[in-house]
């Protein structure tokens, strides 16, 4: 029978099938980090258990540590020494600040090598749905379930749905693969794909280099996806090979056999299946409180009054309020005063220098504070390497050591309330990034030229005008 | 895990959609590294505000949560389902729930009733205050039924330890790990 990617990944990983309960998935990449995982150690050591395969298990910091010399809250502090004392009492590798390979876990996974195709990855984190960029099935957990990972390697699962998203045509000059996850959401929803895993598939997609396509699969859990999954194929491992969890040599080979035999076949079936043409898509703005509430860059803020579901008006009419937006307003006549490059949507090399090309010999608008954090320190050196921290200083931002930062405001970046704030991360919810704070959510080049204007502006426009 | 049976108490009305696990429980309260003591913060940012439907007399002591569509939508954040199990509900009814809000609810015991749209509106009807039983055993929830999965109704109802369930499968767990060599290793990255 036809089988899609997913089907190939679950099937093979199924340890048990155990009549009247839910299937055991056998779990080979468990990444943990100090926000969800010291309840689930303490557990363990409650019940007198080990941590079953240290050797799968990598730990790292990034939600909590600040990005520039101020030191950790005194709580924060506690919850990373936590971490240190957890990952060396159970034989837990760990990536501490300034180990040279710490960073955000959903970048510092692919980047090191070990997110590969047809593997089953979990972590105590939502965005852990961007390792299924390299075709591996690679779920968010809770804390109850990093316990259970720690000490059986194995999840329970109930077999989830499955869509095909195929994005069809090619992006447009200045239209990024963020602006076609937002366009995507915006379309189906933010609860369109419960209870499925999504493959996303299409022209465009196999045009994206790894740094893209994380970005759409980093997004999935905010349409309430399981996972997003993309067909491994010859960039997937152009980008793995020679990375430091890479197999090598022969070993390299054998994989590559096995990687190959992964993609969906041509007749497998989908519970879903929806098509989206971005042959005419415009750069997007979120306008409200949920990464679906978004437009077209050259569009206005919507009037709640034209949405026809009570409970979208409903959001809708909060979301305007929260925001201080009035219906009708024009999206590029908004102000912004803070803008924020990072996060582990946008916060990859490529990402540093889409933006960095739009910044190039300008200067950030007076009233705006603007941000770079890189997704790793290996991104923070290479970007380093090539100049764009000096570029981004050059022009006003501020450039910082790895971490979450403001995608969240764990850590001393935080936003005021009432602040407005471009950002390249994934989440616009009230207070996402700072009580009171207003989030717009954009791709990199976007939140660069937002910063350079103060307001928001068509980066297209940009990108046909020489810059001097 | 805390058993749940069957619950008599009073029902809160929170008729929003697409509630997310960051206004449940706000980030700067994800830093302690306990499993309690969750439920004062609850809705931190919204209970500031008066009119918040949570902070109404009525909706005081409340052990049922009526609420929207896609509820605790976002982040994996289980601290979401703790501080509302702290700060005392034992049910929440919404017509669809966020994937990960739903497992971590029934990893604890805090019981997620998916019920249909108009079900839900007719017991919302009544008020933050009106009296609900919630019967897992036969699955009611006051006139109503509601689907549940047979085997987390049992986890449930025995209040099941799912480590000590999988566990059970150690020769299983071994032999797919014989088979199956990991082509990683996290401690040889040097
Ligand atoms: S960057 Fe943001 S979304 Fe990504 S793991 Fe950190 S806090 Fe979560």
């Amino acid at each position: 029978m036809a089988r899609t990617l997913f089907d190939r990944v679950w099937d093979s990983h199924l340890v048990a099938e155990p009549e009247g309960e839910s299937p055991l998935l056998y779990v080979d990449l468990h990444l943990v980090h100090e926000v969800t995982s010291p309840q689930a150690f303490e557990g363990l050591r409650l019940a007198g258990r080990r941590v079953r395969r240290p050797d799968l298990t990598l730990a790292t910091m990034d939600h909590n540590v600040p990005t520039d010399d101020r030191p950790a809250d005194d709580l924060a502090a506690a919850q990373l020494e936590a971490l240190h004392r957890n990952c060396k009492e159970f034989g837990v590798p760990l990536y501490a600040t300034g180990s040279g390979r710490e960073g955000i876990v959903h970048v510092i996974g692919p980047e090191l090598g070990l997110s590969q195709p047809g593997l089953t990855i979990v972590c105590g984190d939502s965005h852990t749905s961007t390792h299924g960029a390299v075709g591996a099935l690679a779920i968010g957990i809770g804390t109850s379930e990093v316990e259970h990972v720690l000490a059986t390697q194995t999840l329970p699962q109930r077999r989830p749905k499955t869509m095909r998203l195929e994005l069809s045509g090619s992006l447009p000059l200045g239209v990024t693969a963020k602006d076609a996850i937002l366009g995507a959401i915006g379309r189906i929803g933010v609860a369109g794909a419960v209870g499925h895993v999504i493959e996303y598939a299409g022209e465009v997609v196999r045009g994206l280099p790894m740094s893209g396509r994380m970005t759409i699969c980093n997004m999935s859990i905010e349409a309430g996806a399981r996972a997003g999954m993309i067909a491994p194929d010859d960039t997937t491992f152009a980008y793995l090979e020679g990375r430091p969890a890479a197999p090598q040599g022969a070993e390299w080979e054998r994989a590559l056999d096995r990687w190959r035999a992964l993609p969906s076949d041509p007749d497998a079936t989908y519970d879903r299946v929806v098509e989206i043409d971005v042959r005419e898509l415009a750069p997007q703005v979120s306008w409200g409180t949920n990464p679906g509430m978004v437009v077209s860059v050259d569009g206005v803020v919507p009037d709640p009054a034209d949405f026809e579901d009570p409970a979208e008006r409903d959001a809708a009419e909060r979301a305007l309020a929260y925001m201080a937006l009035e219906p009708g307003t024009p999206i590029q006549e908004i102000e912004v005063d803070r803008v924020f490059i990072g996060s582990c949507t946008n916060a990859r090399i490529e990402d540093l220098r889409e933006a960095a090309a739009v910044v190039a010999g300008m200067r950030v608008h007076p009233r705006v504070r603007a941000l770079v954090v890189p997704g790793s320190a290996t991104v923070k050196r290479q970007a380093e390497e090539e100049g764009l921290d000096r570029v981004f200083e050059a022009a006003g931002f501020e450039w910082r050591r790895a971490g979450c930062s403001m995608c969240l405001g764990m850590n001393p970046d935080i936003l005021q309330p009432g602040e407005r704030c471009a950002s390249t991360s994934n989440r616009n919810f009230e207070g996402r990034q700072g009580r009171g704070g207003r989030t717009h959510l954009v791709s990199p080049s976007m939140a660069a030229a937002t910063a350079l204007a103060g307001h928001f502006v068509d980066v297209r426009e940009l990108a046909l005008e020489p810059v001097a | 895990m805390k058993p749940f049976r069957r619950t008599t108490g009073r029902v809160a009305v929170l008729d929003r959609a697409d509630v997310d696990t960051d206004q449940l429980i706000p980030k700067q309260f994800l830093k302690r590294i306990e499993r309690t003591g969750f439920g004062e913060f609850l809705f931190y940012d919204w209970m500031q505000d008066d009119g918040f439907e949570l902070r109404r007399p009525e909706a005081q002591g409340a052990a049922i949560l009526l609420t929207g569509r896609n509820f605790g939508c976002g982040s994996s954040r289980e601290h979401a389902a703790w501080a509302l199990q702290d700060y005392g509900f034992e049910v929440v009814v919404a017509p669809s729930f966020g994937d990960i809000f739903r497992t971590n609810s029934l990893k604890i015991g805090l019981l997620p009733v998916t019920l249909p749209e108009d079900d839900l509106r007719a017991l919302m009807a009544e008020g933050s205050g009106a009296e609900l039983t919630v019967d897992l055993e036969a699955q009611t929830i006051g006139p109503y039924g509601f689907d549940f999965d047979a085997f987390d109704r049992r986890r449930l109802l025995e209040g099941l330890d799912d480590i000590g369930l999988t566990l059970r499968h150690e020769e299983e767990i071994a032999a797919f790990e014989a088979a199956h060599p990991s082509p990683i290793d996290t401690r040889a990255l040097g």
